[in-house]
């Protein structure tokens, strides 16, 4: 066992783990941040990202151990006081997911996209996601509650001058 | 109606943002696998590496003695407890099955069954000791080809004797819906025959299956990452031989199904029988690999087609026989999956000949079951595949076949040769708003343009004009059809004190939005605000009866057994208002959620009237104070929801890529309960149809060992592999329900794959390609137009596009006398043809 110290969703929690821990099995069953998931076990779903000092990561591929020391925001420290994050706003508002499975980590994933690239084309954003697998929306939803929070918003149905 | 304050004049139509999105955005959910409860134990399978083969041993000694091993379990062990894995769709009377042990006991028949499992304190401790367990086998012949077992030969079961489990047969000269379609094919002008693969699929859902039961208490609770609550407590109850009202199931949030997860399944039945044994709760998640290895997968036909025509393109038979691929058993509806295609070949033509052969096949593989569309998808490809090819054959635009040969919507109601009553469509009206949308003539003009100039990437366009049956189902039809239970769906709605509505529903949602729908659905008939209206589901103990989600039934057949619940609630009402509000029943109107007297100003809401049932004051004499009620609905027909897919693909001829420049879809689901969820099912079947068109396989090597076992070698796609949809819809409400509603939960799966790959087709037409094999891999399609300009070949001799050990599509195109109505199996070997009495060169049109 290796003790680590984390400060998740701006709480401090110090833990003995093993060191093959990893990030998303300490998050979930150590600190109980049971908001972040698993949906694959080779790295390609998405659906454990989490921000590790302030960028996305896919927490399956951390160990604990890793983030000692290092501040981690995981979907459910996104909202302040009650007040939705913007981007769980438009994931909302663009009903741009069903059954939520992989929202959590599309949500980190999409707010880690807009902070490297502020405004960017609608293929950026199905680039900037292209880790992140959703089953149930066709991402047509997804990209535009992204392209919505976008420096100078546009829907890519008005980009494209196509009803959608 | 009435605009209250509080709610808009109709909820019905309105894009309502979804309720259920709170918890799901901020990570409040209550996944199975997030469920921890005191002294709980972890589950961990060891499977089989092997595709077939006798269990000579099992040494559990060195797992059970491994750190936090509580106990290891073998099929012996359990042999007593676990009975056999239910199969609830016997499709003949003689069908063949084996049994279906949910830990193997003495052979295993695919790779991935379990043989033993791991009960220890930590799941990390179970998955160690998985590692840690002998298991020795000797090796039986493993049968993997479909069509070879359908022959005979080595055999996947050797007791029963045979790998066919069933074969099924619907004639519409037989069942008098039609005429003969032997005599069609011997008159035909046209005979085109084409053989179509549909491979094998893995459903895929985003939360990997988990399940935890707790058996302390007098009831064992299970929660699973189900569609099917209410029927996974029944079968269990069956299958383990415990009681149903000592069971309670419970579906939870539930990440995504898409079929996958309407199944009973080993591990639910494992992870019952070892937590009652043990006296502890245990739990149950699989990792992706597993699921991609052992959850049941979907399609693997292989479709033989002979269709006949008059030479104006007039169709006027169709004969389809079928190899269906079980896998290694017969799961809940296994054997039933085809045959709800058999009904839908026809599509929306009027052809008056048809028969529909379906061989089930038993083979050393994951067994599969449905998988959005179930059935349905593998017919509309097949029918829209031909159509292109008659479209080629006859020298007309694939969509003037369509218009020669579809339902004109004068015609409905329309009694199909399938026996199928079609209530309402309009395929016309859908058709011009997709080819506007699309620019279709616009397109077909730059297609022209580019083969001219012999551009390199070649423009083509693909067409899907698709129906289906939604709605599972009028309780007779499928007990004609031999399926084991009903299709009814159930609802209760409660009045509370408060105003306040609860909902409680049969179905079982995953994603769907239930919750936001039915919601719109109480708020206009009860006349109550939105917000107000509480939908509980997912749970046997609170919606205790219930036939689940699947098919695309929730809604025509869960929505209105919620719609009947509420009017027996203002049913019951009546009398209560009319006592308080000292008039006559007769003389009582319920508008916008108040009853009236009519011809005064006197009335009561039914929030109020709620609270005067609720204090029970002031009843009249001989009424029960309540105003619940619940109603169970049963269908009475299936819906036909259909539309027109258009989708332009650019294919660059040097390096086989095919991309989807353009997809425009024009759906007509009848009613619209709520169009921003309507567009999202139809955005996510698309992908998936998309997907199976261009990406996704499960394949097997030789030794059947499944070599797509991770996200990695199974490609469900990204954002970044997909374009942006153009989808509108048009309007044909349903007459066979109130709501005027139809179904969309698979719509979008349905009719996408054969628009893709017709449009594939389209690009390369003229270079003497009339098929690519799913999926349309560069590597396919660049050696389909190799092996064209290699000048070994010519369009009109033969053309084989065949790789990894699949069946070619050998393509011949001959003159003289159709070569059809022989009565031979489908086989992957025969040359597919067509045939004209006339010169003209069918393959290159």
């Amino acid at each position: 066992m290796t003790q680590i110290s984390i400060n998740v969703d701006g709480v401090n929690y110090s833990d003995d783990v093993e060191p093959r821990t990893l990030l998303v099995h300490y998050l979930r069953e150590q600190v109980g941040k049971t908001g972040t998931v698993i949906g694959c076990d080779t790295s390609n779903c998405g659906s454990c990202t989490v921000h590790l000092d302030g960028q996305s990561v896919k927490s399956c591929s951390v160990f604990a151990v890793q983030a000692d020391g290092h501040e981690v925001t995981t979907i459910e420290g996104l909202a302040v006081d009650g007040q939705l994050h913007p981007m769980q706003q438009a994931f909302h508002e663009n009903h741009a997911l069903q059954c939520g499975y992989c929202t959590p980590g599309m949500i980190m994933q999409s707010i880690d996209l807009l902070n490297e690239n502020p405004s960017p084309s609608e293929e950026e954003v199905r680039d900037g996601l292209e880790g992140n697998l959703c089953r149930c929306t066709g991402y047509q939803n997804i990209v535009k509650a992204v392209l919505s929070q976008a420096e100078g918003a546009r829907t890519p149905s008005e980009a494209q001058g196509a009803q959608s | 109606m009435t605009v209250t304050e509080d709610r808009p004049a109709a909820e019905i139509g309105q894009a309502r943002r979804r309720k259920e999105d709170q918890r799901l955005i901020t990570g409040r959910t209550k996944w199975t696998d997030n469920l921890t409860l005191p002294g709980m134990l972890h589950l961990a399978m060891v499977r089989s590496p092997v595709a077939h083969g006798t269990i000579t041993s099992i040494d559990v000694e060195e797992a059970k003695a491994s750190p936090g091993v509580i106990a290891v379990i073998t099929g012996r062990d359990i042999a007593d407890e676990q009975g056999s894995l239910p199969c609830a769709w016997p499709i003949t009377e003689d069908q063949l099955a084996p049994p279906h042990p949910s830990i193997a006991v003495d052979t295993v028949n695919f790779a991935g069954e379990i043989v033993a499992c791991i009960v220890a304190r930590t799941a990390a401790q179970a998955k160690d000791a998985v590692e840690l367990v002998d298991v020795e086998y000797d090796d039986l012949p493993v049968v993997l080809d479909m069509a070879a077992a359908a022959e005979g030969g080595d055999l996947t079961h050797p007791d029963l004797g045979t790998n066919v489990s069933a074969t099924w047969v619907f004639d519409s000269a037989e069942a008098g819906t039609g005429t003969n379609v032997e005599d069609a094919i011997q008159a035909g002008e046209i005979i085109i025959e084409r053989t179509y693969r549909q491979q094998r699929l893995i459903p895929a859902f985003m939360e990997p299956r988990s399940i935890v039961v707790d058996p302390t208490g007098e009831q064992t609770t299970m929660w699973s990452a189900t569609q099917i609550p209410h029927i996974l407590k029944l079968m269990l109850a069956l299958t383990c031989g415990i009681s149903e009202s000592k069971l309670r199931v419970i579906a939870p949030d539930v990440g995504g199904g898409f079929g996958g997860k309407l199944q009973v399944t080993p591990e639910e039945v494992i992870t019952l029988v070892v937590s009652r044994r043990l006296g502890r709760p245990c739990k149950y998640t699989e990792t992706r690999s597993e699921s991609i290895l052992a959850a049941h997968h979907g399609r693997d036909q292989i479709q033989h087609l002979t269709l006949s025509a008059n030479r104006d393109g007039t169709v006027t038979g169709l004969k389809v026989e079928l190899l269906a691929d079980m896998g290694a058993y017969l799961g809940l509806v296994t054997p039933g999956v085809p045959i709800l295609g058999a009904f839908m070949y026809n599509s929306i033509y009027k052809f008056p000949a048809y028969r529909f052969v379906c061989k089930n096949i038993f083979t050393n593989k994951a067994w599969t079951d449905a998988y959005r569309g179930a059935g349905r998808p593998e017919a509309t490809f097949a029918i829209e595949r031909i159509m292109d090819e008659l479209a080629a054959e006859v020298g007309v635009d694939p969509m003037e076949i369509r218009e020669r040969n579809w339902i004109k919507p004068e015609e409905f109601p329309f009694s199909t040769v399938a026996g199928m009553e079609y209530d309402t469509g309009n395929y016309e009206a859908a058709t011009d708003k997709a080819k506007q949308l699309f620019g279709y003539d616009e397109l077909r003009a730059e297609q022209q343009r580019r083969r001219e100039s012999g551009d390199p990437v070649q423009l083509g366009i693909g067409v899907s004009t698709f129906t289906e049956m939604c709605g599972l189902a009028p309780s007779r039809v499928l007990g004609a059809l031999s399926y084991a239970a009903g299709g009814w769906e159930h609802a209760t709605v409660r009045m509370l004190p408060s105003g306040k509505v609860e909902v409680l529903t049969g179905t079982s949602p995953h994603g769907q939005g239930h919750e936001t729908a039915w919601s719109q659905i109480v708020a206009d008939r009860l006349g109550v605000p939105f917000d107000d209206v509480e939908v509980l589901h997912g749970d046997t103990q609170i919606a205790a009866r219930g036939l689940d989600s699947y098919g695309s039934r929730s809604l025509v057949v869960g929505g209105m057994a919620v719609v009947a619940a509420a009017d027996k609630v203002i049913e019951k009402a009546k009398p209560i208002a009319a006592h308080l509000l000292e008039a006559d029943v007769d003389d009582l109107e319920f508008e916008a959620g108040k009853f009236g007297v009519r011809g005064t100003d006197a009335s009561i809401g039914i929030g109020e009237l709620a609270f005067a049932v609720f204090s029970a004051h002031n009843m009249p004499e001989g009424v029960e104070p309540s105003l619940d009620a619940e109603a169970t609905y049963d269908p009475v027909n299936f819906s036909f929801p259909h539309g027109t897919h258009l989708c332009a693909v650019e294919v660059d001829t040097e390096t086989g890529e095919a991309k989807i420049r353009d997809y425009t879809c024009v759906d007509d689901v009848g009613k619209v309960i709520n169009p921003l969820i309507v567009e999202g099912q139809v955005h996510g079947g698309l992908v998936q149809g998309i997907a199976q068109a261009l990406f996704e396989e499960a394949l097997y090597d030789d030794s059947g060992t499944l070599v797509t076992g991770s996200f990695v070698d199974y490609l469900v796609p990204s954002a970044a592999d997909m374009p942006h949809f153009t989808t509108d819809r048009t309007e044909s409400p349903s007459t066979t329900n109130a709501l005027g509603v139809k179904g969309v939960g698979e719509a979008g799966t349905i009719a996408s794959t054969p628009a893709v790959v017709n449009a594939i087709v389209d690009a390369l037409r003229h270079l003497g390609i009339n098929d690519i094999e799913m999926p349309c891999t560069p590597h396919r399609v660049w050696s389909a137009i190799q092996s064209r300009s290699s000048g070994e070949e010519t369009p009109a001799q033969s053309q084989n596009v065949a790789d990894s050990g699949l069946p070619s599509h050998n393509v011949t195109v001959s003159e003289g006398p159709a070569d059809g109505g022989d009565g031979a199996d489908p086989n992957v070997g025969r040359a597919d043809s067509t045939s004209t009495g006339s010169e003209t060169n069918g393959g290159a049109a």
